[in-house]
């Protein structure tokens, strides 16, 4: 379904030629009993169609989070949204009605799971949660619906998919569970799919399987696709862009090459050196020392610097800036340019 | 890391199954998951075994099968000449103290109502020839600090420690009866990637320090190179190919280990795309009822008719490590 026909059904602030999905400065905090954690502090990205970018981080970094904000899946409370904009074809989806926001996560944006077992429902069919979207959706009939649930199954290369649309979810391996999943979230022909850590509960040899289908298909369907992951091996493999995060802020953001080539942001070097290589035996792993920040309390300055191996006096006052580096290449840290050599 | 230590574990014909019973009130056996199905490796003193395969290859089994918390179904594991499953009475208490695990799950593994001085000097409860009743504080506090954590925390309770901090703790504890062997069942998978490295570099100097032997248990490929000696692969319920670290990873015979290290993704994206990836089709067969012959055959594109009919011996075929494959060839697929 494209924007235009969700356009038809209700007026709505759809600006043409707009990035996709764009993400602009998104605060989000958490209120807990212990004080109010910042879990994001300014985040933008945007994703275009048939492109992928690939947001990065480890646990915390708020990678999952900016998902659940564009989704509008925030549990709020505790969360609240404080600033900024996502914009879908150029609307700002904070703005809209509750009804628009709901249509828009049917069939505009689509998201899968790192936990495909408990993302599905145990007491209903893997056909029946493909089947119910398009019959409330599509207004399909049962029958309608079901060969379509087949066909997506078919497409998601699930063998003999006409006898597992009937099986439940626990008669599914770990990997077609994932399959199914992916089905589910293409069944209304999304625009944009945000897949979250889809692959780090599979086996090597699954998660192959499962990253060259969602390549095929976000190329067949020129899909813009939002990538969450920590693991930088997947990244290299299929991402354009790339955002680093690290305390709730996008700390470098550029494309695949360059990125992978000189990183421009400590953190990401350092995240690099701690990897341990499968084509290397290496000796000492060189490590990132202590732990990420509290996002109760955030260090003033760069937030990064407690663990920073270049880090000056500055970094412990000033936030950094986002600089330029380039073509549609930024870091926050003061110096990006040196890090990169002096481009 | 010595190369020429003498084995202080050897693991022959090594078999666990077990049972899959039906029924509520007249339970009978309708089969067996051969979970481990006759595995046999040497472990040298002070060297590191690393042992990868995918879920369900028995690699966990075989780790809690070692530790005697599951009795085997056949086979023997000689820890210092004698069958550790032989064993009774003061010769097990013995065994237990030179053998010790490291878990995966940090979250799970401690119990969140004791400090982190109990849950490391219980050990010393148990056998207290190692620590008398007086010594017991101090040597915690000398294990905390071993392992890289402040000796003031003994008081703290798990849930104040990040999960890093958390699998330190978990190492103290298997440290404390001063083991000769450790098995690390996923030490590290559980771990960010800034963290996983702090940990797996703690292993290798507690190696060096203590002169430990390590069974290392992970999926992940590159983990265990980065700390193993010698590499064993695990295909449902068995070692399909055992080597130096050196030939697992450069010289790979079985199209399995083929399989499984060309499917790692490299952190390089302007290999995207050359690099020749070898796609399996399908799941893992199930370990109730495993194909007859060589049980990779039903996804290997190599088969033949004899591998369905003849299960392939692991033995020396090509190179110099053991192979479960009648076609075993050497091929390079790290980049």
């Amino acid at each position: 379904m494209s924007a235009q026909s969700i356009g038809e059904t209700e007026d709505t602030g759809v600006v043409p030629d707009a990035p996709l999905l764009e993400v602009d400065d998104l605060y989000v905090e958490f209120r807990t009993r212990d004080g109010v954690a910042k879990v994001l502090n300014g985040v933008s990205y945007h994703v275009d169609a048939g492109e992928t970018l690939a947001v990065l981080g480890e646990s915390g970094s708020g990678k999952s989070v900016t998902a659940q904000a564009v989704m509008g899946i925030l549990d709020e409370p505790p969360a609240a949204v404080t600033g900024g904009e996502i914009r879908y074809h150029g609307e700002d989806l904070l703005k809209v009605s509750a009804q628009r926001r709901s249509d828009v996560r049917a069939e505009g944006i689509a998201m899968i799971f790192q936990d495909a077992l408990s993302a599905l429902n145990p007491v209903y069919t893997v056909g029946f949660q493909i089947e119910e979207q398009l019959r409330v959706r599509l207004g399909m009939s049962r029958q309608e619906a079901r060969k379509r649930a087949i066909a997506l199954l078919d497409l998601v290369r699930i063998p003999n998919a006409a006898r597992r649309v009937r099986q439940y979810p626990h008669e599914f391996s770990g990997g077609m569970r994932q399959r199914a999943m992916i089905a589910m979230s293409l069944a209304l022909d999304p625009e944009v799919l945000i897949a979250d850590e889809p692959t780090t509960a599979l086996d090597v040899t699954v998660q192959a399987q499962i990253m060259d289908l969602l390549k095929e298909i976000q190329t067949e369907r020129r899909m813009g696709l939002i990538l969450i992951t920590h693991d930088l091996g997947v990244v290299a493999e299929v991402a354009d862009r790339i955002a680093v995060m690290y305390a709730g802020r996008i700390v470098e953001y550029a494309d695949a090459v360059s990125l992978y080539r000189r990183p421009g942001h400590p953190y990401t070097a350092a995240l690099m050196e701690s990897l341990p290589r499968l084509d290397l035996k290496g000796h000492e792993l060189k490590t990132i020392k202590g732990l990420p920040p509290s996002l109760l309390a955030i260090p003033p300055g760069c937030p990064f610097h407690p663990r920073c191996a270049m880090a000056q006096d500055r970094c412990r006052t000033e936030v950094p800036a986002e600089y330029r580096l380039g073509l549609g290449r930024t870091s926050r840290c003061h110096f990006a340019e040196e890090m990169v050599g002096g481009v | 890391m010595s190369e020429a230590g003498e084995p202080i574990l050897e693991v022959v014909d090594l078999v666990k199954h077990f049972p899959v019973r039906v029924g509520v009130l007249f339970k009978h056996t309708v089969g067996q998951v051969r979970a481990v199905d006759g595995v046999s490796f040497d472990l040298r003193r002070g060297e590191t075994l690393g042992v990868v395969g995918e879920s369900g290859c028995g690699k966990s089994t075989l780790a809690q099968v070692l530790m005697r918390l599951e009795p085997p179904t056949s086979g023997t594991a000689k820890f210092q000449g004698r069958d550790i499953f032989r064993m009774r009475g003061s010769e097990l208490r013995k065994l237990r103290r030179s053998i010790q695990i490291v878990l995966q799950d940090p979250y799970t593994s401690l119990n969140p109502r004791m400090t982190v001085g109990d849950i490391i000097g219980e050990p010393f409860e148990i056998h207290p020839e190692v620590a008398p009743k007086g010594e017991r504080a101090t040597r915690v506090r000398e294990l905390l600090e071993v392992v890289g954590l402040n000796p003031e925390h003994i008081n703290r309770y798990p849930h104040q420690f990040s999960g890093g901090q958390r699998q330190r703790i978990g190492i103290a504890r298997a440290l404390a009866l001063k083991p000769e062997v450790i098995i690390c069942d996923e030490p590290v998978s559980a771990l960010d990637v800034s963290i996983q490295a702090q940990v797996m570099n703690l292993l290798g100097d507690l190696q060096n320090e203590f002169g430990l032997s390590y069974v290392f248990i992970a999926h992940d490929l590159s983990v265990v190179r980065h700390l193993s000696d010698r590499v064993a692969v695990m295909y449902l319920g068995k070692v399909v190919e055992i080597g130096t670290e050196e030939e697992i990873y450069t010289r790979p015979t079985h199209p399995y280990t083929q399989a499984l290290l060309s499917a790692v993704p490299v952190a390089d994206p302007t290999l995207r795309g050359q690099r020749q990836v070898i796609r399996l089709e399908g799941d893992v067969p199930s370990p109730v009822d495993p194909p007859s012959g060589c049980r990779f055959r039903t996804r290997c594109w190599k088969a033949q008719d004899i591998c369905a009919e003849e299960e392939p011996e692991l033995t020396v075929r090509t190179g110099g490590q053991l192979s479960a494959c009648h076609f075993a060839q050497e091929k390079s697929v790290v980049p």
